[in-house]
């Protein structure tokens, strides 16, 4: 009967585009979460940079990425009046953020480094106060376009579309990744860097200057996000003078997922960040993807403070 | 404590009551008598809100100059307060019960629902410390923001608004003596007392027979509880609110002003409480400047006064009453001050 | 705790009785088949080099660790798995190597801290100021009081801890110990960085406490004039296991203790004839 088999054939047409819809969003969202994951593991380098080093966490790194977005945002246009690809204002962005991480650790941190944890972790609050407030002053409440930066082409498959941009600061992202892994492994610096919080003391007498250190790796972080700024307005054009603090905190939540201290524990964290998110938000329920991210950072501290790769430090008594 | 301080002690109670009964009657009389003109009821204004803000102050300091932990989400106990209460009111409104009891009830309820999620939060969260906790406070309070956006009853994400206007300064006023009492008394008792060694070292707390974690979690729900008390205030000041008004930056706030005024200083809580409330609105033109100058004034503190500016230092009626009586009143450094309870020795 | 147990009318439970008590840290065996008795008022010294594991066997003592193998009893009563809160109320109490005092608090109120057990006021009872409160305080006062006399700091009592001189610091941890009313009381290095006079001062009140209280006492010492005058046992580690345990005279011939405190000498020492 001709009439049943086409109905047969109608409804098999049918499960094979709902099929293949499923499997566009399912890649879609992969390759969102990757992108998503991608910027925060940018940002989680720096958290687990100078958390490694002086056990502290700098509240105001994420603001050093809103520094950076709102030089980009002043920038860009200069170097594309000028001729310029676009991207190359992230040299201009990277000296600014280091200039700025660089001042807030000499004028703010280092008096106050002496004196304990819960008056570093005060100074830092106080530091991303400070620069949030200073940049509503400078800027002003509205938030800014970012003019594209990259144009590169957007390719298809399977129905999801992938923005190559995106690979872009997936690469970006690794590189730096095993870039920092490289430096802290095998150079003198960066074994100076993990000597330092091993026992400061002992790290001075061995000839390591711990003030330069720290600073150092306070300018290797603020440069990392400024190259992370430019990624995230790759992606989303947008700066507000409070990126800063929501950004930071996911990004915190990453870094902590995947090993404070770890080099590649930020990039871990910051992938699965990225995936959950994402996921999440597409997949159980909208309204509540934020509450997802941090329900998660509170069962990693709980159950496993240390993270996916990092190590377990006691307390002795 | 022996016989002749528990006397000095209460008298002490009495001359704080009686000082305090006379603020008050300034106050009255300041309002009453129109003094102010058209500007009093926008003064009476800045008074509530100084009132709910020296609540939360104090509360938060109990947490972090007693206990010597952080919290950055004591705006979430805040808003649990907050919504409960006007959830509460809403309910009852129109059913005859007199204002002042309906206050009660919101007051009341604010607070044991900032409790419970005190309770909740505490039991997991303070595991942890230092750095970490204070992480965990924002986690659980951006959790509760988000809840209250995605629940109908509290608005669903938008203003919540209609909620009876129930704080009127007078109210207030006993309102947050009451609690400001109650914090006071907590600290000078074997409580206390507890968390102040658990704070200096736990270890040694835990073997001299302290259960920490049960102390850690009293604290952190009495702490709470009063944020929740302070939010029902809030709710029923400004009877329209929006989960977005709890956020990071509020409870930001409310730690800046704990630490400039003074960690363990409730005098410093409510000097620095009623200042830094006053002084948005006396400086209404320079508003955007306001958080930028806090910032500042927070990291010189760090700096060059980490105890803050009062430290732990209490004003004390007695101590000045003492001295004026023995004739020294050069060195007491009164200072005019809203409502300030300290009293008694060291000896409590 | 059943009436057998309780050691103030003379019954057959040791104070303190370690079974076979052993720990071991990530693959490393920090103490090993560790066994111990003490009786009520006995003194009892645990020596050894540094990093032997005397320390580790205090916390295990205290709850501080819980033993992987073994287990020890208070009058009777087992004390594995107790948490180190719930080890003191029933009667261990301990003191540090590096002292560990309430900084900021005072002299007295370190003291009143330790007390906290025996103190019942409610919350409610604080914040009304109810006659309970009143009574339990001016009691704990008196008891505070009365335990700094016998460390003699009662005139310090209102002194910060910090602001004390080590030795005072050493015997304000003391009184704190004191004031948890143990059966058992671990004093770690209570001698340590102390000079002479303070040395003797610290014998007087170990022997006081174990006159008027009847506690037993569990030493860990470096100090070994000190050890030697006033334990009426010791026991000495090494790498975690016992070596040695006797009376003193014995301990101080024994050719393993002196072996592992100064180590092995390859020639003999020839004695003059």
């Amino acid at each position: 009967m001709p009439l049943y088999e086409k109905e047969c054939e109608r409804k098999r047409e049918k499960e094979r585009k709902v099929f293949l819809m499923q499997l566009a969003l399912f890649i879609q969202s992969v390759i969102n979460g990757l992108n998503q994951g991608a910027i925060y593991a940018l940002i989680a380098l720096g958290y687990t940079m100078v958390y490694g080093i002086i056990r502290m966490i700098n509240f105001a790194h994420g603001d050093f990425i809103m520094v950076g977005a709102y030089t980009l945002f002043y920038t860009i246009p200069l170097m594309i009046s000028a001729g310029m690809p676009a991207w190359l204002s992230v040299l201009v962005a990277i000296l600014v953020c280091v200039a700025v991480g660089i001042t807030v650790e000499v004028v703010a941190y280092r008096p106050v480094r002496s004196q304990g944890s819960m008056t570093a972790l005060i100074t830092a609050l106080a530091m991303s106060l400070f620069l949030e407030n200073l940049a509503m002053v400078l800027f002003g409440a509205n938030p800014k376009s970012v003019p594209a930066i990259f144009t590169l082409p957007t390719v298809s498959f399977l129905g999801a579309t992938l923005q190559t941009k995106y690979l872009l600061t997936f690469g970006i992202g690794a590189c730096m990744m095993i870039a920092l892994q490289l430096f802290v492994k095998k150079t003198r610096m960066g074994k100076a860097m993990r000597a330092v919080p091993q026992d400061k003391e002992a790290s001075t007498l061995m000839g390591i200057h711990v003030n330069k250190i720290i600073t150092t790796t306070f300018a290797i972080g603020s440069g990392l996000a400024a190259v992370a700024a430019l990624m995230y307005c790759s992606t989303y054009p947008r700066c507000t003078t409070d990126m800063g603090s929501m950004m930071g905190l996911k990004a915190f939540i990453a870094a902590v997922l995947g090993g404070i201290g770890s080099i590649p524990g930020a990039m871990v964290g910051g992938l699965v960040v990225g995936l959950v998110e994402i996921f999440v938000k597409v997949y159980i329920a909208p309204g509540w993807y934020e509450a997802i991210t941090y329900g998660l950072l509170i069962v990693v501290l709980l159950v496993k403070p240390s993270g996916i790769l990092g190590k377990n430090i006691g307390e002795k008594v | 404590m022996n016989a002749n301080t528990k006397k000095s002690n209460l008298i002490a109670y009495l001359i704080n009551f009686i000082g305090i009964l006379l603020l008050f009657l300034a106050f009255t009389g300041l309002f009453k008598s129109n003094l102010l003109g058209a500007r009093t009821s926008y003064i009476m204004g800045i008074c509530t809100t100084a009132c709910y803000t020296i609540i939360m102050v104090a509360s938060l300091n109990v947490l972090v100059g007693v206990m010597g932990e952080f919290s950055l989400g004591h705006a979430g106990f805040m808003s649990v307060g907050a919504y409960a209460s006007a959830i509460v009111t809403n309910a009852l409104a129109g059913s005859g019960i007199p204002a002042i009891l309906l206050f009660i009830i919101a007051l009341i309820t604010g607070g044991i629902a900032s409790g419970i999620t005190g309770i909740l939060v505490g039991i997991p969260a303070l595991r942890l410390r230092g750095d970490y906790l204070a992480i965990v406070t924002v986690a659980f309070a951006e959790i509760i923001r988000v809840a209250f956006c995605n629940f109908e009853i509290t608005g669903g994400g938008r203003t919540m608004s209609g909620i009876t206007k129930l704080s009127n300064f007078y109210w207030c006023f006993w309102v947050t003596v009451v609690c400001i009492t109650v914090m006071y008394m907590f600290v000078r008792s074997r409580f206390g007392r507890t968390v102040k060694a658990i704070r200096e070292d736990y270890i040694a707390a835990s073997a001299s027979g302290v259960n920490v974690t049960f102390y850690k979690v009293m604290t952190f729900t009495f702490s709470a509880f009063f944020a929740g008390v302070a939010g029902a205030m809030y709710a029923h000041y400004m009877t329209a609110m929006i989960p977005t008004n709890f956020n990071f930056n509020y409870s930001a706030e409310f730690l800046t002003e704990v630490i400039i005024g003074g960690t363990g200083s409730f005098t410093g809580s409510i000097i620095g409480a009623a200042f830094l409330s006053a002084l948005p609105e006396a400086m209404r033109q320079f508003s955007i400047y306001r958080m930028l100058a806090y910032s500042i004034v927070l990291v010189l503190v760090m700096i060059f006064r980490p105890g803050g500016i009062f430290g732990t230092y209490e004003f004390s009626l007695t101590r000045i009453l003492k001295r004026l009586v023995s004739g020294d009143l050069f060195n007491s450094g009164k200072k005019k001050a809203l409502a300030a309870q300290a009293g008694g020795d060291i000896h409590e | 705790m059943n009436e057998q147990s309780k050691n103030i009318t003379g019954t057959k439970e040791p104070v303190l009785k370690a079974q076979h008590l052993g720990i071991i840290f990530g693959g490393l065996k920090a103490v090993d088949d560790f066994c111990l008795e003490i009786g009520e008022s006995e003194l009892v010294g645990l020596i050894g080099p540094n990093g032997a594991g005397k320390t580790t066997v205090f916390n295990m003592l205290t709850g501080v660790y819980q033993p992987t193998e073994g287990s020890f009893y208070l009058c009777g009563e087992k004390m594995n798995g107790k948490k180190t809160h719930q080890v003191v109320a029933a009667g261990i109490a301990r003191t540090f190597q590096n002292i560990r005092l309430f900084k900021k608090l005072t002299v007295l109120e370190n003291v009143k801290v330790a007390m906290n057990m025996y103190m019942h006021y409610s919350l409610a009872s604080s914040i009304l100021r109810l006659p309970k409160y009143w009574k339990e305080e001016i009691e704990i006062e008196e008891k505070a009081y009365e335990l700094l006399d016998i460390v003699h700091l009662r005139d310090k009592a209102d002194f910060i801890a910090e602001n004390l001189p080590y030795g005072q610091q050493r015997r304000l941890e003391i009184a704190r110990a004191l004031a948890t009313g143990m059966k058992l009381l671990l004093l770690d290095e209570p001698a340590a960085g102390m000079n002479p006079t303070e040395t003797a001062e610290l014998l007087d009140i170990i022997n006081v406490i174990r006159d008027k209280f009847h506690i037993s006492v569990l030493l860990i010492e470096h100090d070994m004039s000190l050890v030697m005058k006033i334990c009426e046992r010791i026991q000495v580690i090494d790498y975690g296991v016992t070596i040695a345990s006797g009376k003193p005279e014995e301990i101080a011939n024994n050719p393993k203790v002196i072996e592992a405190y100064l180590g092995k000498d390859d020639e003999e020492v020839a004695l003059p004839c």
